[in-house]
Parts: structure tokens; C-alpha cells; sequence
């Protein structure tokens, strides 16, 4: 078990090393020059002044060759020190972690929502014997990808704060603002929840051991509740690593839409001033996140599904 | 036909499960199985209550009409697609007002036989400039599924048939690209490129290609195993006309059904670029960015975000939708 969990955590550490390598080779080694984007940006686009892009280029070590700032960049990132902004100056470790609570607070009541929604719209959709309702049912996850996100936040905003003044417009005061854009990031996640779901719980209907429990007199909503839902379930706790690292990218717009302070603004922000060590900052918090979850859900695997544990215990043989 | 038709079922389901889900590592393939079972054995069911009325009347006809394009919903959807096509081509065609000066006395008008969209601050005909936006924001769109699908078959062809260690350290990175969220990925793009349509286009297809070079590998692996790629083999060819001439024409159309499939997150993942403020300059309409600029106006002009918008999710609902059918025919063809 305890070899399981070093290799588990070992290739979290390794893939959250190549998100760092694969984001730093596109913000520093694209064809491009930071220090003349960043001062360009600075000065609202107004030419560069070439002995300062050079002043530039030599304080933040562009001048090095691309190998010796990649290692100085990890260095400093393994000891936690991302830099600092060139717009404002701050570091970068600082803006972010006053950014992420209230993103974490976005984002984990968008994911109940999602969880919620998504699981009771499959279990209702294989549950019923009404094929109407089914194909209703069904015809809903489509949709609810197919519209973009910043629209269905713009058109709640529109019904629930202006024609309906039910929900603040704007701002991070209180849960009332927070549940429109909570319900918005919630829609394409459920959707997807929903899809995955459903299509699990369909192959659990049609397995021996529900035929079993119908014979032996359970009703269908016992038969849903008890063999069904912790059959499917099981499997879709792997979506969960991708569906956080969708809340975060999701919360760039819709923090955007409904002017709310958090990661998303600050992602937004940080490219439209072409803020290159912020944007390098943000995009390792996201990797991390999703290998955090990733890893998480991989050790809670063999506790909750005793049959991956055996294949576990004997992949580590 | 009989080779293929033998082929396991569960390369079908995992193809599928990858399509709706990029990135699932770990032991998803439980459920993979199974559903790929239960879609073999669906098909099966629908053959079975074909037969009956198959009689010697009915021929091409009839297997026609039951192809998934054929459904109602698939064809309105080609319908969709088709007019939002025209109006990428030929914009003059379908409206005559201008998109970029308006009539300032005209300012927020609702939508009227006049103005279809209704207008805007500037007096601008909305369903002018959604019209005539449409061409930059498909172009876009085309931009960066062109990219993601060329890039991304390359990968997958290169990992699939040269196999052991090229094949783990270019799945490594997939891996790593599919760990940071894709917007994110694109925005990362969009700050060193810089704005502009062409731009974020580019940033959309880098994010996409992990995902094409998954199910391109896929495809590979399975058309590699093959006996007609053994027999040319055999046969003496040499490696390169085996690709060219066997491995690529079969393993293309679960990639092109993807590129389909992907097509409408594309459109999505481009007009939330443009929604942010990083695609065409100002006068210059693009989809997101007309969403955008109704976004001061809502509480007065319900028309100005919503109409453009319903338009962008009415074009992914309908990309989506051909997508499945061209996958559920590429399927039922073989």
C-alpha cells in the first residue's frame, strides 16, 4: 500500500514538473521578447525605449541563455517564489493567495451544484419508465454544453438582477452574490456530470445484479438508490480531477461577467497586461490543483472499490 | 467489412469516452467496457428489428432514411450549419445594412422587421454585425481545429506506430497537456502571441491537439495489429507507403468525427477569447465580442448580448449534434 502511494505521489510531483516546463517553455521561449511585451503593455503600446528593455532584460535574467533561466526559474518555484508582477510590483505567491478564496468558495459551491444537478438528472433519466421524460431528460447535457458560459451569465444577470432585482449584480458581498455565478460555472459541468453518469448508470441497469434485486422484490427507486447510483458513481469520481481544473478555467469568465474578485480576474488581468510571471504563476497553481485532486482521488480509489485495491496491490508486486 | 466488424467492442467504447472526456487517466475503463458492449449490443438489437421489413422494395432508400443523418434533429442541425456557412461566405447576401457605421439616431432599438437583432449604442443593425462577424469567428474556428488535428494526428501517428519509448515520452505530454485546464493553456498562448483573431485561434488549436493526439494513438494501435497491415508487410512494403497507404486512410475517421465533434467546444473556446477582450480590434465584430459590448446595456437592451448569443449556442448545439450523427454513421457504415 504505502509503495502504491510514494509512486502515486511521485508521478504527481513529475507531471506537475512538465506542466511547469511545458508552460515556461511557451511564455519564455516562444519566439518572442518578454522584456519588450511587458514594457510595450507598460506603457500602453507607446514604442519601446530600447536601453530600458535592455535595463529590462538584464534584472529579470532574459539576458541568460534559455537553459540557465529555466533552471534559476525552477529553483526559485521549488522554494515557492514565483516572481513578481511586472505591473504592479507585488509577488506573484502573494496575488494568488489572495485571489484563491474566493474562487474556492466559487467553485466548491459550483461543483455542489453540479454534482447535485448532474446526478439527479441522470438518476431520474434512467430511473423513469416514461420514454418521453427520458429523452427529455437526455436531450438536456447536449445543451447545456453547447451554450457558452458567459452568455448563460449574462442572460441570468439580465433576468434575476435587473428585470428580477432577486441577486446582487456584482460583487463579493455575501452568498447572494455568489449564487449566479455559481449557477452559471455549475451549468456546462453538470451537463457533463450528467452525461458521464447516465451512461454508467444505463450499463448498471442492465447488469445481472439489478435483474437479481428486481426478482427479489426491490422496488426501481431502492434498486437506483442502492445498486445503481454506487455502482456508477464509482467510476465518474475520476472526472473529478478534470471538472476542478474546468472550474478554474471557467471562473476566468465568469468572474469577468459578474465583476467578481478572485483567480479568474486575475488571470484576465494578468493577459491583458501581458504579465508574464503572473500568467506562469497562475497557470502552476491550476496544474497543481488538478494533480492535487488527481492524486487524492487515486488514493481514495482502493478504500471506496476493494477490487482496484487487489489490482493496485498487485500492479505494485 | 467482416475484419473490421470483428474488431472488439471496447475500442469503441474507449474512443467514445475519450471524446467526451479528454482526460481520464486512471481506472475509468470499468465503465468504458461496458458501455462499449452495450452500444455493440444496441446495434445488434436495431439489425435484428430491421430485418423484417427489409423487403426486396426496399434498398438504398430505406437504409438511407435510416442513416443518423437522416433524423429530424440532424437535419435541421445541417440546416444550422449550412445558413451560418452562407453567412460566412457571402455576409452581403443576407443583409444589406452596414456593419461597422451606424444611424446614431437609431441608437437601442428593439428587434423589429427592420431590425431583426435590434440595434446598438451606435445605431449599428446587430444582425448585421453578427452576420458579418461570423466570418472571422468560423475562420477562427477553422484555424484551430487545422492546427490541433494536423499536429495532433502527427503526434499520434509518430507514438502509435513507432511505439516503445517515443510512443511514452510523447503520451507523457499529452498527459501534461491535458493536466492544465485548455483555456488556461490558450490564455498562456494568447499573452506571448498577443491579440488578434489569428492569434486566438492559435491558442485554441494548441490546447486541442493533446486530445486529437490521444485518439489518433488509439487508432494507430488498432489498424497496426491489423492483418492487412501485416500482409502489406508481408508483402514487402516499406514502412513509410504502409502508413501512407493503409495506417492513415483507416485510422482517419474516428479523427475527422472528432474534429466534427470538437468543432463546436472550438467555436466556444474562440468566442470566449473574444468575449474577454483578446480577439478582433473594437469595430471589428466577432461573436464573443459582440456579447460583450451588450454587456453595459443589459439592464436596458435585452437584445444586445442575448441575440448574439443564442446565435454562438445555437451553432455549437448544431455542430454537436452533426458531430454524433458523422460518428454514429462512420460507425454503422463499417
Amino acid at each position: 500500500m504505502s509503495a502504491y502511494v510514494l509512486r502515486r505521489v511521485a508521478a504527481a510531483v513529475v507531471v506537475l514538473l512538465a506542466a511547469f516546463t511545458v508552460t515556461f517553455a511557451v511564455l519564455y521561449l516562444l519566439p518572442s521578447d518578454p522584456a519588450s511585451i511587458m514594457l510595450d503593455a507598460g506603457t500602453g503600446g507607446g514604442g519601446v525605449d530600447p536601453a530600458q528593455a535592455e535595463a529590462l532584460r538584464e534584472r529579470l535574467g532574459l539576458d541568460q541563455s534559455p537553459a540557465e533561466q529555466y533552471v534559476a526559474a525552477l529553483g526559485r518555484t521549488a522554494t515557492g517564489d514565483l516572481g513578481t508582477s511586472i505591473s504592479s510590483g507585488a509577488p506573484v505567491a502573494t496575488l494568488i493567495a489572495q485571489a484563491l478564496p474566493e474562487t474556492a468558495k466559487l467553485a466548491g459551491f459550483a461543483l455542489l451544484l453540479a454534482v447535485a444537478g448532474g446526478a439527479g438528472l441522470a438518476s431520474l433519466a434512467t430511473w423513469t419508465r416514461s420514454p418521453r421524460l427520458r429523452g427529455l431528460l437526455l436531450a438536456l447535457p447536449p445543451l447545456g454544453v453547447a451554450v457558452p458560459t458567459f452568455w448563460v451569465g449574462l442572460v441570468l444577470l439580465q433576468l434575476l438582477s435587473f428585470r428580477l432585482p432577486v441577486f446582487p449584480a456584482v460583487g463579493n458581498q455575501g452568498f447572494a452574490s455568489l449564487v449566479l455565478p455559481a449557477v452559471t460555472l455549475a451549468v456546462p459541468l453538470s451537463a457533463t456530470i450528467a452525461q458521464v453518469l447516465a451512461q454508467g448508470m444505463r450499463a448498471a441497469w442492465g447488469a445481472a445484479y439489478v435483474e437479481t434485486a428486481l426478482a427479489k422484490g426491490a422496488t426501481r427507486t431502492r434498486v437506483q438508490l442502492r445498486h445503481v447510483t454506487r455502482n456508477a458513481a464509482l467510476p465518474s469520481l475520476t472526472l473529478l480531477g478534470v471538472l476542478v481544473g474546468n472550474l478554474l478555467a471557467g471562473a476566468v469568465v465568469v468572474e469577468t461577467v459578474f465583476s467578481r474578485q478572485g483567480f479568474g480576474r486575475l488571470v484576465q488581468a494578468a493577459v491583458t497586461t501581458q504579465d508574464i510571471p503572473v500568467v506562469l504563476g497562475l497557470v502552476l497553481v491550476a496544474a497543481l490543483v488538478f494533480v492535487v485532486v488527481n492524486l487524492l482521488v487515486d488514493l481514495a480509489y482502493p478504500l471506496l472499490d476493494p477490487r482496484t485495491a487487489v489490482t493496485s496491490y498487485a500492479r505494485s508486486l | 467489412m467482416s475484419l473490421l466488424g470483428t474488431r472488439p467492442a471496447d475500442v469503441v467504447g474507449a474512443r467514445r469516452a475519450s471524446a467526451v472526456l479528454p482526460a481520464s487517466p486512471g481506472p475509468v475503463s470499468t465503465g468504458t467496457t461496458s458501455t462499449g458492449a452495450s452500444s455493440a449490443g444496441a446495434a445488434r438489437t436495431t439489425s435484428l428489428r430491421a430485418r423484417p421489413g427489409t423487403g426486396p422494395a426496399t434498398g438504398r432508400l430505406a437504409r438511407a432514411r435510416r442513416h443518423p443523418l437522416a433524423r429530424p434533429g440532424a437535419l435541421v442541425a445541417l440546416l444550422v450549419v449550412t445558413v451560418v456557412v452562407a453567412w460566412a461566405l457571402v455576409p452581403t447576401a443576407f443583409t444589406s445594412a452596414d456593419p461597422i457605421t451606424g444611424v446614431p439616431a437609431d441608437n437601442l432599438l428593439p428587434p423589429s422587421a427592420a431590425h431583426w437583432f435590434g440595434t446598438d449604442h451606435l445605431g449599428r443593425d446587430l444582425f448585421a454585425r453578427t452576420v458579418h462577424g461570423t466570418g472571422l469567428s468560423l475562420q477562427a474556428a477553422a484555424v484551430a481545429i487545422v492546427i490541433a488535428l494536423g499536429a495532433g494526428s502527427l503526434l499520434g501517428l509518430v507514438a502509435g506506430f513507432v511505439g516503445g519509448r517515443v510512443d511514452d515520452v510523447l503520451m507523457r505530454l499529452t498527459d501534461v497537456l491535458l493536466a492544465i485546464p485548455g483555456l488556461l493553456l490558450s490564455l498562456a498562448v494568447v499573452t506571448v502571441l498577443g491579440f488578434g483573431t489569428l492569434k486566438v485561434a492559435i491558442a485554441v488549436g494548441v490546447a486541442s491537439v493533446a486530445t486529437f493526439a490521444r485518439v489518433m494513438r488509439a487508432e494507430v494501435l488498432r489498424v497496426r495489429s491489423a492483418t492487412y497491415v501485416e500482409a502489406a508487410r508481408l508483402a514487402g512494403a516499406r514502412r513509410g507507403s504502409v502508413v501512407v497507404r493503409h495506417v492513415v486512410p483507416n485510422a482517419a475517421g474516428p479523427v475527422l468525427a472528432l474534429a466534427t465533434i470538437e468543432l463546436g467546444t472550438v467555436v466556444l473556446a474562440v468566442s470566449a477569447l473574444s468575449f474577454l477582450g483578446f480577439g478582433a480590434i473594437p469595430p471589428t465584430p466577432e461573436w464573443g465580442s459582440l456579447v460583450a459590448e451588450g454587456r453595459n446595456y443589459l439592464a436596458t437592451a435585452w437584445w444586445y448580448s442575448t441575440l448574439p448569443g443564442l446565435v454562438v449556442a445555437v451553432v455549437v448545439l448544431s455542430a454537436g449534434r452533426l458531430g454524433r450523427a458523422f460518428e454514429r454513421g462512420g460507425r454503422t457504415a463499417r
